[in-house]
């Protein structure tokens, strides 16, 4: 069989498209957190741009619908200095049958130099970056139920400003991993920066036994996820999923694994709540606890605009 | 032309004489006539007058590859002439009888579709077509076809292609129905709600965030099968079979004298989920690629005799249908081209003799289609005197890497695109006739 290429590295083993952080080595991850650091700075300057990526044209290529990504990545890619162009695919092109490498050569010849891409199907981007021109830098926004790289970093990155050091941690991911692509990019992401022990919390419809593998305690009860983790993060359960035969009701599941204050004292006194939003009230988190004092959700978000400056200015760098 | 070359006496000598079905395996000579073996030995009769001779010197002569299973688009794809495409790629694969599913546009659900299609893969006069008519209307799991009707149309059995009957009232009356002629049932074991993901449920799609199909999928609907065959005494024939479970299943079932049989495509044969790479659309295939150890479970129940037959499991799929993320992309494969190459690789790492190793591609699915035909007089039967001169003569040490861009098939997407293979065809014969030649001389060898 062939040894396949990691896509998102040139020859040198340098990060030339952010496709997953899968396979990525600490040394890049840590790179990407550090440079996010020194922009994080610039988010508090009387003038919030360096010209990093001046004359560049960044195309924010949402096929699934989203606001809060795409509007940080355009907040990001604004501050470095980029022609940012929005283009909301869901409702356009691909609605009168262009393909999506059609749009993707289309836009090619519009000169773009960063696709940032949102798609419901898991692999997109890899498809994209597989076809696009050599210039080309792609961006994974998240794709269907694999990875979204940037919120993996800056979760990590969230951590790492609370927590210092990855060595000794116990964090907790709970509710609906099956379908996220956030907890298996933090998952590969945590692994990669050595968290001893990383649980995955939920039922057994919506926490696969297959996550052992990935380096993960698969825990189906939430006193056990939870009892003695530095770190929790909630993932955000899409409504879809209630009322079939994955989850009885809301409910419930806010009744069997959704955070509370009394289950927060399980965990370590200093643990920290994340969530990468939009938060479900009273489904996932009770609102005493997102916004109570060991919630870290909104500085994640400040911290994701940095980090994704970090990303695009670093692949910008690096040619294939 | 054709009509003339079909009556044509031919000698062919210098042969290794590989014959699966008896195990022969000797230096000699074949002379055909009329479209048969007439005589087969160290040299040719003295009454036998040779107005062709083919020399095979340094090449194995073996019967013409049975294909259980390969998709020729048509009805569909006329406008394309996809069907002569098809059918020159599985000559020059060395294949010269192809069942075809009936999942075609229209379904094979009528007569006249049948007779439409066995007449034009006649006039072709490539290799031969045996179609499976549809079990129900449309596929649609809800009416049984005529199935007298198109089997006297020239259908040699009954199938789903991939579309499962999810209402078991009606999959049982199918079985009664078909049982009352004999007719065999081809199933492809899948259940209609668990087997609906794009990838093999496991630690792999897991980690892609791809939807798995649990080896359940198979075991669940290959358990109600074969209840519904003991109890109809149906002949099932399980089509594409893709886990280790699955194949222990069929072990019980034929130990326990139960009348079904099974095949596996090239795919399964050789390839894991691991194979998808980066969501490489060309391994998107139905079924999905599972473990290692079902893998190795397949490899061992082909060599056993379990599993009956090896197919190439050969849909053409566009390069626009291929171009879309992996769960989008038209699952399937090119493979016609391939089977040969990929039996000899499998019979090798095995390390089964010759006649062993084409058995699977020749005379055992041949036994599957004579059964399913119900003895129709066209089907495959070896080496023997008197059998069709249906025949496949290839350098069994030359290798070849597989150029998707070389293949005679109008689809270019196979997940063996670029591996090296062994076993190069340089004449395939149907009834007597040269179907396909290789004109590359200076790839023959010495």
């Amino acid at each position: 069989m062939f040894v396949r290429r990691n896509p998102q590295l040139n020859r040198n083993d340098e990060l030339i498209h952010l496709l997953s952080i899968e396979g990525l080595p600490a040394s890049i991850v840590h790179h990407i957190l550090d440079t996010a650091g020194t922009f994080l700075s610039v988010n508090d300057r009387e003038v919030k741009k360096v010209p990093l990526l001046r004359g560049k044209s960044v195309f924010n290529l949402f096929f699934e619908n989203s606001t809060r990504t795409r509007t940080t990545f355009e907040i990001a890619a604004k501050r470095l200095s980029a022609d940012v162009i929005n283009l909301d695919i869901a409702r356009s092109s691909t609605a009168k049958g262009e393909s999506l490498l059609d749009t993707i050569a289309n836009l090619s010849a519009m000169h773009a130099d960063m696709f940032v891409v949102r798609h419901s199907e898991s692999g997109a981007p890899y498809l994209i970056a597989r076809h696009c021109a050599p210039h080309v830098h792609v961006v994974n926004a998240g794709d269907g139920g694999h990875s979204h790289p940037t919120q993996g970093l800056l979760d990590m990155y969230t951590i790492r400003h609370y927590k210092r050091d990855f060595h000794e941690l116990t964090v907790a991911i709970v509710g609906d991993i099956v379908h996220s692509r956030v907890a298996r990019s933090d998952i590969h992401a945590l692994t990669t920066l050595g968290v001893p022990e990383i649980r995955a919390v939920g039922p057994k419809t919506l926490v696969p036994g297959d996550l052992k593998e990935m380096g993960v305690r698969v825990c189906h009860d939430m006193a056990e996820g939870i009892r003695g983790a530095d770190v929790i993060i909630m993932l955000r359960l899409q409504n879809e999923r209630m009322g079939g035969a994955m989850l009885p009701s809301a409910g419930e599941f806010f009744k069997t694994f959704g955070l509370t204050a009394e289950k927060l004292a399980l965990a370590r006194p200093d643990a920290i709540v994340m969530h990468p939003g939009p938060i479900n009230r009273g489904v996932e988190i009770d609102s005493s606890v997102a916004d109570g004092k060991q919630s870290v959700i909104l500085p994640q978000v400040t911290f994701g605009i940095a980090v994704r400056m970090a990303v695009m200015s670093i692949i910008a760098g690096n040619s294939a | 032309m054709s009509a003339e070359q079909r009556t044509m006496q031919t000698l062919i000598t210098n042969a290794r004489l590989v014959d699966p079905r008896s195990g022969r395996d000797e230096r000699g000579v074949l002379a055909l006539a009329d479209g048969r073996i007439v005589a087969a030995g160290r040299s040719a009769p003295h009454d036998f007058t040779a107005e062709r001779t083919i020399d095979a010197a340094g090449a194995v002569v073996a019967p013409g590859l049975v294909d259980l299973c390969a998709r020729l688009g048509e009805p569909g794809h006329e406008h394309e002439g996809m069907l002569e495409s098809e059918l020159a790629a599985a000559v020059a694969g060395g294949v010269t009888s192809v069942v075809c599913p009936p999942d075609t546009d229209p379904v094979l659900d009528e007569p006249g579709l049948v007779e439409m299609l066995k007449f034009r893969a006649r006039s072709l006069d490539l290799a031969r077509v045996f179609p499976l008519g549809a079990l129900t209307r449309g596929l649609g799991g809800e009416a049984i076809t005529e199935m007298a009707e198109l089997t006297e149309a020239g259908c040699i059995g009954f199938g789903q292609a991939d579309v499962a009957i999810r209402d078991t009232l009606v999959l049982h009356r199918a079985l009664q129905y078909a049982a009352t002629f004999g007719f065999t049932v081809w199933l492809r074991p899948n259940d209609a709600w668990l087997g609906q993901g794009v990838a093999a449920k496991g630690p792999l799609a897991t980690r892609m965030g791809l939807s798995g199909v649990p080896v359940l999928a198979e075991t669940i609907a290959m358990e109600t099968f074969f209840e519904l065959v003991r109890d109809t005494g149906a002949r099932v024939h399980l089509s594409r079979l893709s886990s280790a479970a699955g194949v222990e299943l069929v072990r019980r079932a034929k130990a326990e004298g139960l009348p079904v049989g099974c095949d596996v495509s090239i795919h399964q044969l050789h390839l894991i989920d691991v194979d998808m790479g980066y969501f490489d659309a060309a391994t998107r295939l139905v079924p999905p690629l599972r473990q290692q150890r079902d893998r190795d479970a397949i490899r061992a129940g082909l060599a056993d005799g379990t599993i009956d037959a090896l197919v190439s499991d050969h849909t053409p799929v566009t390069e626009d249908a291929k171009h879309r993320p992996f769960a989008e992309a038209e699952p399937g494969a090119t493979g016609l081209e391939l089977l040969l190459g990929l039996a000899l690789k499998w019979g090798e790492s095995m390390r089964l003799d010759l006649a062993s190793t084409l058995a699977a591609v020749t005379s055992r699915p041949g036994a599957v289609l004579v059964r399913s035909s119900l003895g129709d007089a066209s089907a495959p039967s070896g080496l023997a005197i008197g059998a069709p001169a249906d025949l496949c003569v290839f350098d069994a040490d030359c290798s070849w890497a597989v150029d998707t861009n070389r293949l005679c098939s109008c689809s270019r997407h196979t997940p063996f695109a670029g591996h090296e293979l062994r076993g190069r065809i340089r004449w395939t014969l149907v009834a007597g006739r040269v179907a396909h030649e290789d004109r590359s001389v200076d790839a023959a060898g010495d």
